[in-house]
């Protein structure tokens, strides 16, 4: 991922495809561990480890997305709506019947594969646009369902408080215990997508974004595959909302209308579709965002706006960056950070040489 | 006439004039699809860009309303040649979640660059039409709701005209159908993709404006553009009938929803009952009731 190759020497494909290409990866493996549960941690503030909380939630569920738009060329702009039912069904299990979280949570996770399963079925019949508008009218249908079911949600526009997660007596209920229990999950639902792509499922999954009809004709089980890809991508979105229910602490239908799910596609736009780092990049890319807005605004803005204004500014601010990074990648460099990442690697590779 | 059928009987004619409405911001969505074969999901943000860029010149400057719509119309003219040049153009060819993207981006950017330019308060459009409902026999209409009916389906009656009949609308079908075939023809494609966005834009701000007189202008407008989805997923994404006849449905049926859903639910069904049916639609006949059938070749 950091290193640093002399040049090309694979011969094999399964050389191509490994994890650890080098033994210098494993090193560097080491040292991101050390960093991000020991050092990170243990240096930063209560605020920073809250920043990089909100990215890791961000990094699983685009992860999911990813799986679904990225390697299976499928369209979803309903992916909030499946973090929802992950976030609800752990909420009530963990608030009804005391469950602690590692059963909640992969709960959650199955609770949103099984909405997911229902969901891709159009899937089979349509693509494309028409798959992105059924996905849409998923979103609707599931937040209005949850929203009007007192069983589920508590009441119209009621949120549920959710108790924090405890193992073996040890509540985790600090910025820095949370950093720990959300890293676990994160670093699991990397690891896994790193190798679910370089199965025979992964590469199904590429062949049918390629083309479908070819992958059908070359005996891959396109239904079942697309099945699938949407199945796991609402688990992971499900095991996102369960952590994101948890870090907040309540369960709340607003914290996944639409434009969380536009975020979602935006990161995985922005990170570079179909790559496991890129995705990284475009989570912690999009989560930074505002916050970075509102810091820029809160210092060098309040010389330009008034008191009053400041508020609605930064929030038109970040629509207008946000909309304009979406377009100005789109067109600039479609395949995201993950192709920047690459070009800067390509030029090391044979540094100082050109080529 | 009993009073449960004359409810039922007002629901449904406000519905249909709604639903012409609908159509109204639906056909610009038809349009660009027909010849560019892109998705605009940010049909609703024209509409509101329009509107919000009228009623600035109406209450900013205190223009004339002829001369604010000509100055609106000029707007989305040059505003959709620009975007179509730096934005969509470089899109042609690229996978549909691009373009999607793309347009999402595009519109989340006007949610934003509207309200800080011209102010976030909510302001009106007044055309010179009364408010007061006309009564005309067992019908209870409502001034700019005949009004919009009454333009959509004019402007539906002439781009009707126009695709079937007009040698610009011909070549913007044959664009639509296979870029590379109608470049060898000899048809100028870029120069179509143009026109086809120019024209978005003037039925946008025909949308925009008939839609701001009857709730004001604000960002909430561009809530219309979702509405778009179920319209055109009905009627059939390629047909101009198809969008008259999938907004009568969308209207009838959300105007149904809130009349006799809502209070036994508790409200918001008129947000989702056009996507359930718009679902079922979906998996019987997914390319809606007027729209021609996709055949895939490798």
């Amino acid at each position: 991922m950091f290193h640093r190759e002399s040049g090309y020497y694979k011969t094999t494909y399964a050389a191509d495809m490994e994890l650890f290409p080098l033994p210098i990866t494993k090193a560097a493996i080491v040292v991101i561990c050390v960093l991000f549960f020991g050092l990170f941690p243990a240096l930063m503030t209560d605020y920073y480890i809250s920043v990089i909380n909100l990215c890791a939630i961000a990094v699983v569920g685009a992860l999911g997305l990813n799986i679904l738009v990225g390697y299976t060329g499928q369209i979803s702009v309903g992916h909030a709506a499946f973090m929802s039912v992950g976030a609800y069904t752990a909420a009530n299990l963990a608030t009804r019947w005391d469950l602690p979280f590692w059963i909640t949570l992969p709960a959650g996770g199955f609770m949103a594969m099984g909405v997911g399963l229902i969901v891709g079925l159009p899937s089979l019949r349509v693509k494309g646009l028409y798959l992105a508008i059924a996905t849409l009218a998923a979103q609707f249908i599931i937040e209005w369902v949850i929203n009007h079911t007192p069983a589920i949600s508590g009441g119209v526009q009621a949120s549920i408080e959710v108790p924090r997660p405890s193992l073996a007596g040890w509540d985790m209920d600090t910025q820095t215990e949370m950093y720990y229990f959300l890293m676990f999950f994160t670093a699991l639902a990397v690891i896994g997508t790193l190798n679910l792509a370089r199965s025979r499922i992964g590469r199904a999954f590429i062949a049918i974004r390629d083309q479908d009809i070819a992958a059908e004709i070359i005996g891959i089980n396109v239904y079942r595959y697309k099945l699938l890809a949407f199945g796991l991508s609402s688990f992971y979105a499900g095991v996102a909302g369960v952590m994101y229910t948890y870090y907040l602490g309540i369960a709340n239908y607003e914290m996944f209308q639409l434009p969380i799910s536009i975020d979602y596609l935006a990161m995985i736009i922005i990170g570079g579709l179909g790559s496991v780092l890129g995705t990284i990049f475009g989570a912690v890319f999009i989560t930074l965002l505002p916050v970075v807005v509102r810091v820029f605004m809160e210092t060098v803005g309040v010389y330009f706006v008034e008191g009053v204004y400041l508020a609605q500014v930064i929030a038109q601010m970040r629509l207008i960056l946000f909309g304009g990074l979406i377009i100005l990648f789109l067109v600039v460099e479609p395949e995201g950070l993950n192709k920047l990442w690459q070009n800067i690697r390509n030029y090391f590779r044979v540094w100082p040489f050109s080529h | 006439m009993d009073g449960d059928f004359q409810f039922l009987f007002e629901l449904v004619t406000n519905g249909i004039l709604t639903g012409l409405m609908y159509s109204l911001v639906a056909v610009g969505f038809v349009l660009i699809y027909k010849s560019t074969d892109a998705i605009n999901f940010a049909q609703g943000e024209f509409c509101m860009i329009a509107a919000i860029v009228v009623a600035g010149l109406l209450q900013l400057y205190d223009l004339p309303l002829i001369v604010a719509l000509a100055g609106g119309l000029a707007f989305m003219l040059i505003f959709n040649w620009g975007l179509e040049r730096v934005v969509l153009r470089p899109m042609i060819g690229r996978p549909i979640v691009a373009i999607i993207m793309a347009t999402i981006g595009l519109a989340l950017m006007f949610r934003g660059l509207g309200p800080l330019v011209f102010g976030a308060e909510t302001q009106p459009i007044n055309l010179p039409i009364p408010d007061d409902p006309v009564i005309w026999g067992p019908f209870f209409l409502i001034p700019i709701d005949m009004l919009g009916a009454g333009i959509s389906l004019a402007f539906l009656a002439a781009f009707g005209w126009f695709f079937m009949k007009s040698r610009k609308g011909v070549a913007m079908r044959a664009v639509a159908d296979s870029h590379q075939v109608s470049m060898a023809m000899g048809i100028n494609v870029e120069r179509y993709f143009a026109l086809a966005w120019m024209l978005a834009g003037v039925v946008a701000l025909l949308g925009g404006v008939v839609w701001g007189n009857a709730i004001g202008v604000d960002t909430q407008l561009a809530q219309l553009g979702l509405k778009v989805f179920p319209v055109v997923i009905l009627g059939g994404l390629d047909s101009i009938i198809g969008v008259i006849v999938g907004g009568i449905i969308v209207g009838v049926v959300e105007a149904l929803a809130a009349g006799y859903l809502d209070p036994i639910v508790g409200g918001g069904t008129k947000d989702f009952t056009p996507y359930v049916l718009m679902i079922i639609v979906l998996m019987i006949r997914p390319y809606g009731i007027f729209g021609k059938p996709i055949i895939e070749r490798i």
